[in-house]
């Protein structure tokens, strides 16, 4: 309806009043904000949530740093590296495998980062001063954890070998470190940079497809018609997550041909694996943005709380900072994380060529993840109005 | 204060039978204490102003809330235990157009086919199309439809399924008189193969269009019966004033005089003339006995319309309640 405004009454021309007008739209939108009361706490917690979590849990320096140590000799001098290197914050020597064979599987598996290993007669060859070479084999998968370790190794062991044993260390090292990077000898950053990216971009995806899924629906009033007919909530919730599974699915094998063809990342493990692992995690993700958006109230809430989940999956997943670096209770964080587990899988599968065995923690772990998710996801769904 | 209503005996031609239902809402009753029956095959007209509970109660019939108290059953079912086997047969039209407004018409009838397990879902979507006349409209998109065809898809979506009992809330909100009639023709079509429809309304012609009707207002249903019965139940004694003077001057004056005095419960401006109605014949007639006698006045005793009736209840639960 036009409502017609004769010319004598007082107008209000053209310019003036912007700023009564910017006024007035600021003034409800505060308005809107306050009575959203998870949107308002969010302000507040978001920023300081995550400035704290990852101020304490991001370190470059990476320390700890899970290392098998093979002993082919028992002797003072084999005992002596292993009491050195854990009293270092560098490694932490949380394996001590009996055979070659068995080193191997623990690098593979990633369940170390570095194995070490004092061969036998060791301790005679350096007592004898012939230099015996001690052999380091390091993941390099993640060349910046690898690197800083790696250059402390040699002057640790020589400090240690003096203090306990007076082996001379004037003129030439008694001994020689024969170090083996594995998997990624050149340490190019985007061998581990790529396969990373696919499980981030995937992650960041996925979660946005469903997160407004429900939301979407309750704001368009098209719920009320949806409950008011006879289908089940676990029927809607995987109605709503299968389609995206395959886009997912599809986003997947694009980026992975593009960093195989591109950035020459090897494909070294069995590529039906890793689509099958890839499609649980992708399922997994969409569980989780499912299950935000039964939570939300509205589609801003479940793209906040998108965002609030996506963060640590970068920060905490071992995607940008070493995993191993970070302390205990951020590890624990991480361990609840989807992308955590697919990115010891993308990338042990595509760099080491690791199998579905190497990998069943990972892989349980996301399906439980998963199953968590949806678990949640159906029994927030509200059946009712009320 | 209801009207009697002949009760159905045979408990299974009772479609709708619901006792003593409240709902609140943080603590506010906003249906309270209503009971109701319905019986197979007929058109229940559900009454009542503004926020009167009428969505909430269909909502409780259909499952889509669960009473705070009362008991009922709809289609033999339990609303509280069995909501989805009364989910199966019944079809629900929500008051807010409810279907996909990105999808097309036939994709949404294709939608709700598969959903509600039909044989062949795209040849009911066609045959659904078919029968609401939207041929031609069927890749058009829900959301463009205008209010009229929408209100017409949105009827036929509920009653693609073949459901037992309607529950229309406010269909012909926002809709031009002629779609309202060739709606309430459907209706009835519909009726008279035995569906039992229960359809929430506004409007007094469609009221009269029900077989039946239940009056709700402040949460708590008022009256039912026929439209006969509920006006003879009001006992409201009305007259039809009009002025004989050429446009009805002075027959503001006269309202704001006669709203006031005792034995006249209401007085309502009708175009050129007014309805002054009383609960108490005698009363009213002591109060208007000056009145008669003004020559420029026309006095005749009418009937009273179901809005007076209506607006008579909503003024004495209003009294009960606030």
């Amino acid at each position: 309806m036009n409502q017609v405004i004769p010319d004598e009454a007082p107008r209000r021309t053209r310019g003036d009043g912007f700023w009564r007008k910017t006024w007035a739209v600021l003034i409800k939108e505060f308005i809107q904000l306050r009575r959203d009361r998870v949107s308002f706490i969010m302000i507040v917690t978001i920023p300081l949530v995550q400035l704290l979590l990852f101020g304490y849990a991001i370190n470059t320096t990476p320390r700890d740093l899970p290392t098998a140590l093979l002993l082919q000799e028992s002797s003072d001098v084999g005992r002596s590296i292993l009491a050195a290197l854990n009293n270092t914050r560098y490694f932490k020597v949380t394996e001590l495998p009996r055979t070659e064979a068995e080193l191997d599987r623990l690098l593979a598996s990633g369940k170390v980062l570095f194995g070490i290993e004092i061969p036998a007669n060791f301790e005679r060859e350096l007592r004898r001063g012939d230099v015996p070479a001690m052999l380091v084999a390091a993941d390099a998968t993640d060349p910046v954890a690898a690197s800083s370790a790696l250059s402390a190794l040699g002057r640790l062991v020589q400090t240690a070998l003096a203090h306990d044993y007076a082996i001379p260390q004037a003129g030439t090292a008694p001994f020689e470190i024969r170090t083996h990077a594995r998997y990624n000898p050149a340490a190019k950053t985007e061998l581990n940079i790529v396969p990373g990216l696919v499980g981030t971009i995937l992650t960041m995806t996925m979660l946005i497809y469903t997160a407004l899924s429900v939301t979407r629906e309750i704001e368009r009033g098209t719920m009320e018609n949806l409950l008011a007919m006879p289908i089940t909530p676990i029927e809607i919730m995987l109605g709503k997550i299968i389609p995206y599974v395959l886009v997912g699915f599809v986003q997947a094998a694009m980026i992975i041909a593009i960093g195989v063809l591109l950035f020459g990342v090897p494909m070294l493990g069995n590529l039906g694996v890793l689509a099958a692992l890839s499609t649980l995690f992708i399922a997994a993700n969409l569980s989780i943005g499912y299950t935000f958006s039964t939570v939300a109230q509205n589609q801003l809430q479940a793209m906040q709380m998108s965002i609030m989940f996506f963060l640590p999956n970068i920060l905490l997943s071992g995607f940008m900072f070493p995993f191993a670096g970070m302390p205990a209770w951020a590890r624990a964080v991480g361990e609840a994380l989807p992308l955590t587990h697919y990115l010891r899988i993308v990338r042990s599968i595509m760099l080491k060529g690791a199998t579905i065995g190497d990998l069943r923690y990972d892989a349980a772990a996301l399906a439980v993840l998963m199953l968590i998710a949806m678990t949640i996801a159906v029994t927030r769904f509200r059946r009712t109005l009320d | 204060m209801n009207a009697a209503i002949a009760r159905g005996d045979d408990g299974r031609d009772i479609v709708i039978d619901v006792q003593h239902l409240t709902k609140r809402f943080d603590g506010r009753a906003v249906v309270r204490d209503v009971s109701m029956q319905v019986k197979r095959g007929t058109i229940y007209g559900f009454l009542g102003p503004n926020g009167s509970g009428k969505t909430t109660t269909i909502r409780m019939l259909c499952g889509l809330l669960t009473p705070d108290e009362g008991t009922g059953t709809c289609l033999g079912f339990d609303i509280r235990t069995e909501t989805d086997k009364i989910k199966r047969k019944v079809g629900y039209m929500t008051q807010r157009f409810s279907l996909y407004q990105d999808l097309s018409v036939r994709e949404n009838l294709e939608f709700i086919g598969r959903i509600y397990g039909l044989q062949k879902p795209r040849a009911a979507a066609r045959a659904a199309i078919e029968r609401l006349g939207l041929s031609g409209r069927e890749e058009q998109l829900a959301g463009e439809l205008s209010g009229g065809w929408k209100q017409r898809l949105a009827l036929g979506a509920c009653t693609m399924p073949s459901p037992q009992l309607l529950l229309l809330d406010e269909p012909t909100a926002g809709v031009d008189p002629k779609a309202r009639r060739e709606f309430w023709n459907e209706i009835h079509a519909l009726a008279a193969d035995g569906l039992t429809v229960l359809v929430s309304t506004h409007y007094m012609d469609e009221a009269e269009r029900c077989h039946e009707i239940a009056y709700i207002a402040y949460g708590e249903l008022l009256v039912r019966g026929t439209v006969d019965e509920v006006i003879a139940a009001s006992h409201l004694t009305t007259y039809v004033v009009s002025s004989r003077s050429a446009g009805g001057i002075g027959l503001s004056a006269l309202v704001h005089e006669l709203e006031h005095r005792p034995g006249i419960d209401m007085v309502a401006p009708f175009g050129t003339s007014l309805h002054v109605s009383g609960r108490d014949a005698d009363a009213l007639e002591r109060a208007i006995g000056p009145y008669k006698e003004r020559r420029d006045l026309d006095w005749q005793r009418s009937e009273a319309s179901l809005e007076d009736v209506f607006i008579d209840l909503m003024g004495r639960a209003k009294d009960n309640f606030q």
